[in-house]
């Protein structure tokens, strides 16, 4: 078969259908969670908005134009075969690191929460390019990592230290933000990348140490700012603060446990209507389900989660492509981990750190992010015999 | 793929599974176990009970006549909160504050202070509220400045001015009646802990003493509450529930506000003549009882205090001054808490006791200057040798010697010192006939128990002190080491536990470690005066709803018969009648139109003041009217008030002149408080327009 033939049945399949050698079960996961998103995020905003005399909408309209945006994203990472995209890994990787760089330019970045993660753009939007930098260090570390310049089992370990530098950079960048959260969900991808790309053991262990000795420096030499320090400590002792992080973390379980089995039902929850809980259409967009749809909802979104990224980790085991393994594996572990940190923040597991739920929290940067992060898992399913 | 890279996936897959299964187990503990207590904090978090008080119910007396009502007042309130949050904490809001309120700065800064914010010792006019309800300065407010206080509010942040009920005690007449009435206050934090079993609210007031705490769960009333739910911004979003407040119901009580001015008069008469005649005259009581039923007619201690000053807005004097040793503590009642040696007026128990010991109660007695007590004399009063007299004499011209003689005859023959198993105590006996332990059982807080010091109290107090007087020389401070004192703790380590022979022969006077109060003593002189009923005081009558409905009436009830034969009765009415007629009641009640019956009683109190001046007599006078057909006990004790007769008993009969109408030697036509002879029995139309009625006085 000749290449060009290949590519003309490709396109044909292609002409057959959007969704053809798209993973369904991941699909209509994903489609599942949009929209239950979607109702949460409107539900988040809708009553306090109207109360005060606004477009009770005004959320869930920007929330679906994110969802749109995140949608043709993704899909362009989808048809686009991944195999290209290495190709251009050194310029997303640069645009990422760019980003980064941006947003610490005073002017140029805004501060939120007591961090520089945001460019302003005109029309209100916002840019967090450290959403995007993950995507940059997963497909640029996957990069090294599966190309072999010898005949071995895995990467060397200069391979491995290339392959911390590229993920080094935006992470240092980040800490300057800073933005705890997202390093730390950066780390739990590194070091998972790193593991299954077959890398010496030691690595792995190393690398797991270097983890923890490094939290512990932070705190110490002061690298973490002081609300970062406040919201550790509150975390350890929640009654510390009464109307800071502390405060935020009881109304948070306050919420997610008053919603019960059933909770309130949607749009009926005083807690969520009450704006108790801060940031509770972004980073405490859980609180509405935990109380509005209650153990029974909540949990669904739990099982969702675990199917999608059940369904990851099968592309993953499947393909017989080094770097789609690792590009996939990357994804699922950085979703694993960002969905374990916020839902675990919300529930008191966790401590507070500013990330979003994927799929369902509010904000375009995470919804871009994830959505294209889904455009690679699709990405290396229909790749998978082609 | 390789087999490290295929192991390394399946780990990751394992520890992925095992978050997202931690987070689920955390769920179901937060949403399913836990749910219930989240529920809960979310519900107090969200709802927030707007009360409206209730209107307390009116305190009545038996003509209708409020004691106790209710009026607009203007409230200044300050938000501990808010100032709080203030750079300076206030002090300046509430300076200024206090110059336009014409306060004292201290007083505004005592008043806001939560009462466990300061130090013991210190914590007088503090606020027994909660931090988290607005602390009213002042409940009488002029308008005026509450509107420039209200327009200047960049000025006054956290100050508030709205309009509130308020408790009123109208004095009229000037009556006070403070410590019957007692006052209201805002809820301490253990009344909101519901530790009585009754549900309230912050913003209400609740009764603090006297009837206003007794009948509170009546006078209160049950508040209107709207529960809203609120958002973080403490905005309504909804309402939830409400209700509209019941007003609390009236208390009729069996008090007369005209009696009740007139023996308070009479009480501060008294206590300032004795202050005249050169008494220290601290402290006061004085009481009218029904003695067919014991209802409380008229009731006053001295010193008193205004009833009204905690709407006002106290001041830190005011506060502290209510508990002051020096200025003999108002907040006392003494008609119900005062315990006082009864001195001659115990001598009806003398009497009891003695033609119970077989003594002809008809006979004549020596009544000798002194009598013999072992190695002691014992003084007449006066050391005067009255001769040879029949005890209702005796009783009359109150000889003291005729009852030391018999008291100490019957000592001996019980044992003396070595007591027998089975003595006869005879005078014990006859005190504990007129149930002299147990409380009167009005229906006012704090009622003080008397004290019989019969052989088993003997018992007890030596047991708790004996280490004390033991040990003496240890423990007794410098100044208590004289040699009279020193003598007398030997004493009291040796054989403090037993009557001896004085203290039998002090007991038949009433003197003594026998303390009564003076609602106890009036108690007994109506069971005399009745023929023998010990009467329960009360004030309450009736419960009664705003429309009228009667809710509750108290019946009078009767807690024991006087325990002694019916001809003794008659011989100590016959004896207290002449006590007036011929005895030391004579002068004070020289030409009264209206035969009355009493006692004098001068009781020698051992003790010093705080400023080192000895201890002054206990003035007592205690009667009933009319002799023929009683009606009335009144009952007068003066601290410190010198003679008996001279301070108490011309008080008593000023009462009784208010009583029966009387000016001068003469019954003035309609000018007698009850015109049918007897108080009031039908229940009073209540309305808080009800003034007393004009006598022809």
């Amino acid at each position: 078969m000749s290449h060009i033939q290949a590519r003309q049945r490709l396109y044909r399949r292609e002409r057959q259908s959007l969704l053809h050698g798209f993973d369904p079960v991941l699909t209509a996961v994903v489609g599942l969670l949009l929209f239950i998103g979607t109702l949460l995020v409107w539900a988040a905003t809708r009553d306090w908005y109207i109360r005060n005399g606004l477009d009770g909408q005004y959320y869930l309209k920007r929330h679906i134009i994110n969802i749109i945006i995140g949608l043709v994203l993704a899909y362009g990472v989808t048809v686009i075969d991944y195999r290209l995209l290495r190709a251009y890994t050194p310029f997303l990787w640069g645009a990422g690191v760019l980003g980064l760089i941006i947003v610490l330019i005073p002017g140029l970045g805004s501060e939120v929460n007591g961090a520089k993660a945001w460019i302003a753009l005109p029309g209100g939007f916002q840019i967090q390019p450290a959403e995007l930098a993950k995507i940059s260090i997963i497909i640029g570390m996957s990069m090294i990592l599966s190309e072999r310049t010898h005949d071995s089992d895995g990467p060397s370990s200069t391979d491995v230290l290339q392959s911390l530098a590229i993920a080094a950079i935006p992470v240092l960048l980040i800490i300057l933000q800073p933005d705890m959260g997202t390093i730390l969900i950066i780390s739990a991808a590194v070091v998972t990348i790193i593991a299954v790309s077959g890398a010496p053991a030691r690595w792995v262990t190393a690398l797991l140490l270097l983890a923890v000795l490094g939290g512990f420096v932070a705190v110490k030499a002061g690298v973490i700012s002081e609300y970062q320090v406040n919201r550790l400590q509150t975390f350890v002792d929640p009654s510390a603060d009464t109307q800071g992080a502390g405060y935020q973390l009881r109304q948070a379980r306050i919420t997610v446990g008053s919603g019960g089995l059933l909770g309130t039902g949607l749009f009926n929850g005083p807690q969520t209507n009450g704006r108790f809980v801060p940031e509770q259409q972004t980073d405490f967009i859980f609180t509405v389900a935990g109380e509005e749809l209650g153990f029974v909802g909540s949990g669904a979104i739990l099982i969702l989660y675990l199917i999608l990224l059940m369904r990851g980790f099968s592309i993953a085991r499947r393909t017989s492509d080094p770097f789609g393994r690792l590009v996939c594996t990357g994804v699922i572990a950085w979703f694993a981990f960002q969905i374990f940190e916020n839902i675990g923040m919300t529930l008191g597991l966790m401590p507070m750190t500013g990330v979003p739920l994927p799929f369902i929290s509010y904000g375009g940067s995470s919804m871009f992010a994830t959505l294209i992060g889904i455009g690679l898992l699709q990405n290396v399913h229909a790749r998978l015999r082609g | 793929m390789n087999n490290k890279s295929r192991l390394s996936l399946l780990v990751v897959q394992i520890l992925i599974v095992s978050l997202m299964t931690a987070l689920f187990g955390r769920l179901f503990y937060l949403q399913v176990a836990a749910g219930p207590k989240y529920r809960e904090a979310a519900l107090s978090i969200q709802s927030r009970d707007v009360v409206a008080p209730a209107t307390r119910g009116l305190i009545v007396d038996g003509y209708g006549v409020p004691l106790a009502m209710n009026k607009a007042g203007l409230a200044i309130t300050i938000d501990r909160i808010a100032i709080d949050k203030l750079e300076d904490k206030g002090v300046g809001v509430m300076k200024r504050l206090a110059a336009l309120l014409n306060l004292k700065y201290e007083d505004v800064y005592q008043n806001t202070r939560l009462c466990g914010e300061l130090p013991k010792g210190k914590k007088a006019g503090c606020w027994q509220g909660s931090r988290y309800q607005p602390i009213p300065i002042t409940k009488s407010a002029d308008p005026d400045i509450a509107l420039q206080i209200v327009e200047r509010s960049d000025a006054f942040p956290g100050v508030d001015a709205q309009p509130v009920a308020i408790r009123n005690y109208p004095s009229y007449l000037n009556v006070n009646a403070a410590h019957v009435l007692g006052y209201v206050g805002p809820l301490t934090e253990s009344d909101l802990l519901e530790s009585n079993g009754k549900q309230y609210f912050r913003s209400e007031t609740i009764g603090k003493t006297g009837l206003e705490i007794q009948y509170d769960s009546f006078l209160r009333g049950e508040p209107g509450i709207r529960t809203v739910i609120v958002d973080r911004k403490e905005s309504i979003t909804r309402e939830s529930q409400n209700t509209k407040p019941i007003p609390g119901d009236h208390l009729v009580t069996s008090l007369d506000v005209r009696l009740q001015a007139a023996t308070e008069k009479a009480l501060k008469d008294a206590v300032l003549r004795g202050r005249a005649n050169g008494y220290r005259s601290d402290s006061g009581a004085a009481i009218v009882m029904d003695v067919k039923t014991g209802q409380i007619l008229a009731l006053a201690s001295y010193p008193t205090y205004d009833p009204n000053s905690w709407e006002k807005g106290l001041t830190v004097q005011q506060a502290s001054d209510l508990f002051s040793e020096k200025k003999s503590v108002p907040a006392l009642n003494r008609a119900i808490q005062g315990l006082f040696a009864p001195a001659s007026t115990f001598k009806v128990v003398s009497v009891v006791a003695a033609a119970d010991a077989g003594y002809d109660i008809k006979a004549k007695y020596d009544c000798p200057s002194q009598v013999q007590v072992g190695t002691r004399a014992f003084q007449n009063f006066d050391s005067k040798n009255q001769g040879r007299m029949d005890m209702k004499k005796a009783i009359a011209v109150s000889c003291d010697t005729i009852w030391y003689q018999i008291a100490f005859d019957e000592w001996l023959r019980d044992g003396g010192l070595k007591p027998k198993s089975n003595p006869n105590d005879y005078f014990f006996k006859a005190a504990q006939a007129f149930d002299i332990t147990e409380k009167v059982g009005i229906d006012l807080p704090s009622e003080s128990r008397s004290r019989l010091a019969d052989r088993a109290y003997k018992k007890r107090w030596h047991d708790q002190n004996k280490d004390f007087y033991c040990n003496y020389k240890d423990r007794a401070t410098k100044a208590q080491q004289t040699p009279f004192l020193l003598q007398l703790a030997a004493e009291n380590c040796v054989d403090g536990d037993k009557i001896r022979a004085g203290d039998a022969v002090n007991f038949s006077i009433g003197q003594g470690d026998t303390v009564v109060t003076p609602l106890k003593l009036t108690q007994m002189y109506a069971a005399i005066a009745n023929g023998g009923t010990i009467w329960q005081a009360s004030i309450a009558k009736a419960v009664v709803k705003t429309d009228g409905t009667v809710v509750k009436t108290f019946t009078p009830a009767k807690l024991g018969t006087l325990d002694v034969e019916a001809s003794t009765i008659k011989f100590l009415q016959q004896s207290l009648r002449e006590v007036v007629v011929s005895g030391t009641g004579e002068g004070v009640f020289a030409g009264f139109p209206i035969e009355i019956s009493g006692k004098t009683g001068t009781g020698q109190v051992f003790g010093k003041n705080p400023d080192g001046s000895l201890k002054d007599d206990t003035s007592w006078f205690a009667s009933y009217a009319p002799s023929n057909n009683p009606r009335y006990a009144v009952v007068m004790m003066v601290g410190q008030g010198g003679f008996g007769a001279s301070t108490s008993g011309v008080g008593v009969r000023q009462i009784y002149e208010a009583l029966f109408g009387v000016s001068g030697n003469k019954i003035v036509p309609g000018a007698a408080l009850f015109p049918e002879g007897k108080p009031p029995m039908q229940l009073p139309k209540i309305s808080p327009a009800t003034k007393p009625k004009e006598t022809g006085k």
